[in-house]
């Protein structure tokens, strides 16, 4: 039961009270604006790019860990991570590259397990 | 047939509907009319491989059942007015495609069925024995069509309605011991510049008021005239705005209003939001529930106001409004 012992408790309350959170702000928009589902989508990578972009995302994401990173935003903060990284190293052509890069592993597991999913499985009628 | 007033028609000899069918999905099995339906699938996809072909086979179906029904044989049906949502009437297209008997699409989004009625009782009244009129919906291939793809798993907003997975069929005829077609009368398009596609009721309110009064005005009736004023697919959020609406207007209707999409679930048990909505909305509340009330003569004068929201999925996101309209028929014994 080592394993047991090395959950960093703290850590993980952090993470589910601040990915929780985010997600809250998006029930909260669903219900109470008239946003679409895939408006509310983009909204969140958008917001995550800027904050990310300023540097202030980065402050979440050491505080929550997981609950920053996996939420949306977290994607748009990689997004907005993996330009600037790229701008410094390649110049100014690393704005297009960057954040692409970044984000290589999610954007591909995204679509090898989408794939995957298809085969497996069957739309249903939704329950409520 | 005679024109009164500036949008209705009162016939000569009023059009009987003859018999009628209906079959209608899982969630509908669960909701309070389950028991007034022909038949109600176990699933979704009724063995077909998408949800297209299953609305198609449930048009198909239930055409072929309330023809059976009938009695009257295939061939002695002349006309056939069918739609459904899915773009280029597909369903009724395809799953009709089978019937042998003229067929005239028709698109009044959920509208349809009390569109066919109207279309059908003039064409009787002008030279046809026996016709049939028919529309159906799909909660799967609609909300993939209009909304968003099931397989997203979004979350549907509080005024959202749920189109109701079912298909209503009618036969009219010439002769018969009713219930009657008395009176049509067919609405304009109204648009009052909502542009919430998950907000419908709101939307179609209005059209449903310009109609209900216009038919008052055309015909001399009041609210009282009838045992039921029933909306189509106005559901909860639009059946308060046209009971206010009708209120202002000096029309007091909530003794004797109800709609066929608060009708056919159970709000609270349910969760649809709401209510129901769709073409297979008041076609088939009324082919199930209120045709068997005027059978066993528990009602004898109903005005059935069908609503439709005449957008498609490229106007929701180019940022057009939501035309509205209504179609009205009287029935009577």
């Amino acid at each position: 039961m080592d394993w047991l012992q090395n959950i960093e408790w703290m850590s993980l309350i952090k993470s589910f009270v601040v990915g929780g959170l985010i997600c809250v702000i998006g029930q909260i928009l669903i219900d109470k604006t008239k946003l679409t589902p895939a408006r509310i989508l983009v909204l969140f990578v958008t917001t995550g790019a800027i904050l990310g972009g300023l540097g202030i995302y980065q402050y979440l994401v050491d505080f929550a860990g997981a609950g920053a990173t996996v939420p949306l935003t977290g994607f748009g903060n990689n997004l907005a991570k993996g330009a600037i990284k790229a701008v410094k190293e390649y110049g100014i052509i690393g704005a297009f590259t960057g954040g692409v890069t970044a984000a290589a592993g999610g954007i591909s597991a995204a679509v090898f397990f989408g794939y995957i999913a298809s085969l497996i499985s069957k739309p249903k009628m939704k329950k409520q | 047939m005679q024109k009164l007033g500036k949008q209705t028609i009162k016939f000569d000899t009023p059009p009987t509907i003859t018999e009628v069918a209906s079959i209608v999905g899982p969630k509908e099995a669960n909701g309070p009319l389950a028991k007034y339906f022909d038949q109600c699938l176990e699933d979704e996809f009724w063995g077909e491989k998408t949800w297209e072909k299953s609305e198609s086979k449930i048009i198909k179906e239930t055409v072929n059942l309330a023809i059976s029904k009938s009695g009257i044989p295939n061939n002695d049906i002349e006309y056939c007015f069918a739609g459904d949502l899915l773009n280029q009437c597909i369903s009724s297209s395809f799953g009709l495609r089978g019937l042998n008997i003229p067929f005239l699409g028709i698109f009044g989004a959920c509208s349809t069925f009390v569109e066919g009625l109207s279309l059908g009782a003039i064409i009787i009244e002008a030279c046809a024995k026996h016709v049939l009129c028919a529309a159906s919906s799909h909660f799967c291939s609609a909300e993939k069509q209009f909304r968003f793809p099931l397989e997203l798993g979004n979350q549907r907003p509080p005024t959202s309605q749920w189109t109701v997975t079912g298909a209503g069929a009618a036969v009219l005829s010439k002769t018969g011991n009713g219930p009657f077609i008395t009176h049509i009368t067919s609405g304009k398009i109204i648009d009052m510049g909502i542009k919430d596609s998950n907000n419908m009721g709101a939307a179609m309110a209005p059209a449903a008021l310009d109609t209900l009064l216009c038919h008052f005005n055309d015909t001399g009736r009041s609210p009282s005239y009838y045992d039921v004023i029933l909306t189509g697919d106005l559901g909860h959020v639009g059946k308060e705005i046209l009971t206010e609406l009708a209120l202002e207007k000096g029309y007091n209707i909530k003794s004797n209003y109800n709609d066929c999409g608060v009708l056919i679930f159970d709000k609270e048990k349910q969760d649809t939001h709401a209510g129901g909505s769709g073409c297979g909305c008041c076609a088939t509340v009324f082919s199930g529930y209120f045709f068997k009330q005027f059978k066993e003569r528990k009602i004898k004068r109903i005005l059935l106001i069908a609503t439709g929201a005449l957008m498609n999925s490229t106007s929701s996101q180019q940022g057009e409004s939501i035309p509205g309209i209504a179609h009205a028929v009287s029935i009577e014994l």
